[in-house]
């Protein structure tokens, strides 16, 4: 049992807990994420690692309420537990200094790109990072990122707060400026990596990003992650989450990450018994 | 040639019309008296021929011999004294090519049901607990021994070296015990509640078990070695092979890990009561011909499908599944497609898949496993719509472990070069045993192996045992069978 020590509503849907796991935060490192699940019914889901204290031995996890799973586990309090744990999974970001790194992060994504802009930092990069959400109300950790970077960027969908438009907006500018980028990073949802990659492959600089397939275990055994990268099939939890953007087969990905639409629909009017659907 | 008197006892099984649309036991087993006729069938043989038969040389005319006096703790006793997951072996071994192969009326097509006793006895014990005497454990050695998995191959050798007095910690990937049989086994020919008993009774043995513990990335094999005396690799082939066909990630597109690790480690089969959902299909193809391909394609059915094909590119007799379970598939409905290969995946403008194109295949001279190799029929090409196809080729050990583990040889299919007859691998104070060592194979097989281990590990952790890592000889290395 891992037992959830804090938990803080960071913006609308989106919530933070610190739960104690000694040996995950022993051995965490970024761009990791692990598998949990909420109930002894429950689903297996992957969640990034957003913060580990090795010292205190706990993970911090930031998650957006995207269904029945992410619901459920919203309810839970701090004292209760989380009763299975996996982690820490998948290859860890590489890291070394590349000179000027852009990194793009969409909604809840703020929170995992964080220790990534960290480590980049300590490894003597220039950061740029580049944030967008929908509306103001999902923002977070604006103060926290500003200061860990050497340059924040902000967009909103609808205006809201800083530039109204998308993140491949500012990025494009960023290439097209006189600063030469060196590797772009971006985490957030599938449709925004698919346009980051298709922004930045005209110049041809190395774009990372972090898949997220639907998982089951997560350790390589059911090959439900698998994506298609540079034409090849690789199984996102052990030989990513992170893959050459450009090679991505970004329409495959959105194709499998729909395929239990019906069904989480089902389980969320279920679980929440609203009779509504909920799609974010 | 022997004759019996009276022929083999049948079991009883649940009608093919109302099995297939439930997820409960088939096979319902022996009552007492079905029993008792059963083993009252046996000669008793002096030379017992059965026992070579059985992997784990089970005192079979032993146990049924106890089952005929009426000695049902006696006959748990003689069991669990070689195999002590007799459960799980009752139900899942191919008894027909092991030790019911060797029993004296074999060739009358009347051997002795040994498989099905095994397991009236195990069930009686799971009703009888009290009446059975605990396995007794020998004084504390004070050395620790790491298993990592916990499959059967797992189970086993924790369980006798328990017994041996060792301290032993199980470590387990995923977040339930009993690897295959959990995950892969579908509850209607082994329920979990069955692997569960068993391994509450090994855990009963003092076995301590560390779940959500993936070996090879929160702690490497060297890293155990620092803290234990040993460490003992039961970490099977979970790898799932695909062909590399066009579409072959298309959605609707599964492993046979997948579709049964959803529909039996997460029960997707009660779905949203369990929140796991599986894609269920109207039309569903497997690829295979083994017990994998059986149970995917017996587990659609009860899911719904209104139509499920089996797709295997030889014909029915080369068919690696065991007969009863194809002979079960064949009275649920299942369609079979003999002679026959998946050439590509077709899918809609969603990439959704929608059909499988095959290609006609015919079988040309044997290959190297003395079966016939199958050909294609160049232009022989058809299409067969489905919505969910389920792969089922086959799997090969998972690199986690042996990529983080630089002194551990493998062979050219992932597997672990092992000395065969003491498990010792190419690592001093490493053991191996089961799929990871033989690719898939069975149970039973994997049991044989851990136990010759344990008996070489107990040298070992006594100190007989004087040159670690200095002799093996190395397993055949042959390719594993689809
Ligand atoms: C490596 C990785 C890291 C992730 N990190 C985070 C994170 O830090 N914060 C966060 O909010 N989300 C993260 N996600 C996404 C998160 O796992 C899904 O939002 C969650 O599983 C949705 O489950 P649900 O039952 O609440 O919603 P559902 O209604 O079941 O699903 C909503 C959508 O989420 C996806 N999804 C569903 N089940 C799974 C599953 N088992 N595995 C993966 N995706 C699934 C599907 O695309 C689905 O359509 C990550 C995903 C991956 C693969
Ligand atoms: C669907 C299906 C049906 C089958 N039917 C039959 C049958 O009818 N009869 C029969 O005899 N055989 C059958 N088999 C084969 C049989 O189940 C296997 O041969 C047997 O389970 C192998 O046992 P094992 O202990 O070697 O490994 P497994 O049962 O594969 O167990 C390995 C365990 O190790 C864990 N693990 C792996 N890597 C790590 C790691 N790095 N760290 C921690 N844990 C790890 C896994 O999660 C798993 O739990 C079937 C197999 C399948 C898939
Ligand atoms: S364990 Fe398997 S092979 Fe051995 S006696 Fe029992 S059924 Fe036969
Ligand atoms: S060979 Fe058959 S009849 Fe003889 S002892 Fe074994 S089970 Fe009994
Ligand atoms: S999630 Fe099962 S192989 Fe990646």
């Amino acid at each position: 049992m891992y037992k959830i020590l804090e938990t803080k509503n960071l913006a609308k849907s989106i919530y933070l807990f610190r739960i104690e796991a000694p040996l995950i935060a022993s051995k965490a490192r970024a761009g990791q994420f692990v598998v949990l699940r909420v109930s002894p019914k429950g689903e297996r889901i992957p969640l990034t690692l957003a913060e580990w204290d090795p010292q205190r031995g706990t993970i911090t996890i930031v998650f957006m309420i995207a269904g029945a799973t992410t619901c459920q586990l919203s309810k839970l309090k701090e004292g209760d537990n989380i009763t299975d744990m996996l982690g820490p999974l998948g290859n860890p970001t590489e890291i070394t200094n590349y000179g000027t790194v852009a990194c793009v992060a969409g909604g809840f994504a703020i929170a995992v790109i964080r220790p990534v802009v960290k480590a980049l930092k300590e490894a003597g990069n220039r950061v740029i990072s580049i944030v967008g959400v929908r509306t103001r109300d999902l923002l977070f950790w604006e103060e926290e990122l500003r200061k860990e970077s050497d340059e924040l960027i902000l967009t909103t969908d609808d205006g809201s707060y800083g530039r109204k438009g998308m993140v491949t907006d500012p990025l494009k500018e960023l290439l097209e400026g006189p600063e030469s980028i060196n590797r772009v990073i971006a985490i957030g949802p599938t449709v925004m990596m698919k346009f980051i990659s298709l922004t930045t492959k005209p110049s041809g600089i190395k774009t990372i990003t972090s898949l997220n397939p639907i998982m089951v275990d997560g350790t390589g055994m059911c090959g439900c992650c698998r994506v298609s990268v540079g034409g090849e099939t690789k199984f996102a939890c052990v030989d990513g989450p992170e893959f050459d953007g450009h090679l991505v087969d970004w329409d495959e990905l959105m194709s499998r990450q729909s395929t239990y639409l019906d069904q989480e629909n089902h389980a969320y009017k279920c679980l929440t018994g609203t009779g509504e659907e909920h799609r974010s | 040639m022997n004759k019996p008197k009276i022929n083999r006892v049948e079991m009883p099984r649940q009608k093919a019309d109302k099995r297939k649309g439930n997820f409960n036991e088939v096979a319902q087993g022996y009552t007492h008296e079905m029993a008792k006729t059963e083993a009252s069938r046996c000669l008793q043989c002096k030379k017992y021929p059965c026992i070579k038969g059985c992997p784990v040389n089970i005192d079979i005319p032993g146990f049924i011999k106890a089952i005929r006096d009426d000695d049902l703790p006696g006959a748990v006793g003689v069991l669990k004294k070689d195999n002590i997951l007799p459960g799980i072996c009752g139900r899942v071994c191919p008894q027909e090519t092991q030790c019911e192969e060797l029993c004296v009326f074999n060739k009358s097509g009347n051997a002795i049901a040994i498989g099905r006793l095994e397991r009236f006895v195990a069930d009686w014990e799971l009703k009888n607990k009290d009446k059975v005497k605990p396995v007794a454990v020998s004084r504390s050695t004070g050395k620790k021994v790491a298993v990592v998995g916990s499959g059967p191959a797992s189970l086993t050798i924790a369980a006798d070296l328990a017994r041996m007095g060792h301290d032993v910690t199980l470590f387990e990937a995923l977040h339930t015990t009993g690897g295959v049989l959990i995950y892969g086994i579908p509850d209607f020919r082994l329920p979990s509640e069955i692997v569960g008993e068993e391994v509450d009774n090994i855990k009963a043995l003092g076995v301590k078990v560390e779940l959500n513990y993936l070996i090879g990335t929160i702690e490497s094999v060297d890293e155990l070695l620092g803290r234990f005396d040993a460490v003992f690799l039961g970490t099977g082939a979970g790898l799932p092979i695909f062909m590399n066909l066009p579409g072959e990630n298309l959605s609707g597109v599964y492993s046979a890990n997948e579709f049964l690790t959803r529909v039996n480690l997460m029960q997707a089969y009660r779905f949203p009561e369990y929140h796991t959902p599986v894609k269920v299909g109207k039309q569903v193809a497997v690829i295979g011909g083994g017990n994998v391909a059986m149970d995917a394609a017996r587990s659609a059915l009860r899911l719904g499908a209104d139509k499920v094909y089996v797709v295997y590119r030889r014909s029915e007799a080369e068919m690696p599944a065991r007969r009863e379970e194809v002979e079960n598939a064949y009275e649920e409905g299942i369609e079979f497609i003999f002679l026959a290969n998946p050439t590509r995946f077709l899918g809609d403008e969603k990439k959704v898949l929608k059909a499988i194109e095959c290609i006609r295949m015919e079988l040309g001279e044997p290959d190297s496993s003395g079966r016939r190799r199958p050909l294609p029929v160049s232009g022989s090409e058809f299409t067969l719509d489905v919505d969910v196809a389920i792969v089922a080729l086959g799997t090969n050990p998972n690199p986690l472990i042996t990529s983080t583990t630089p002194d551990l040889k493998t062979t050219r299919w992932g597997t672990l070069v092992c000395d065969e007859d003491t498990g010792r691998t190419t690592c001093p104070g490493v053991w191996a045993g089961g799929d990871v060592v033989t690719g898939s194979a069975t149970v039973i097989s994997a049991m044989g192996a851990a136990r010759r281990a344990a008996v070489d590990i107990d040298k070992y952790l006594k100190g007989d045992y004087i040159r670690p890592g200095q002799y093996w000889r190395e397993s055949k290395g042959e390719e594993p069978a689809e």
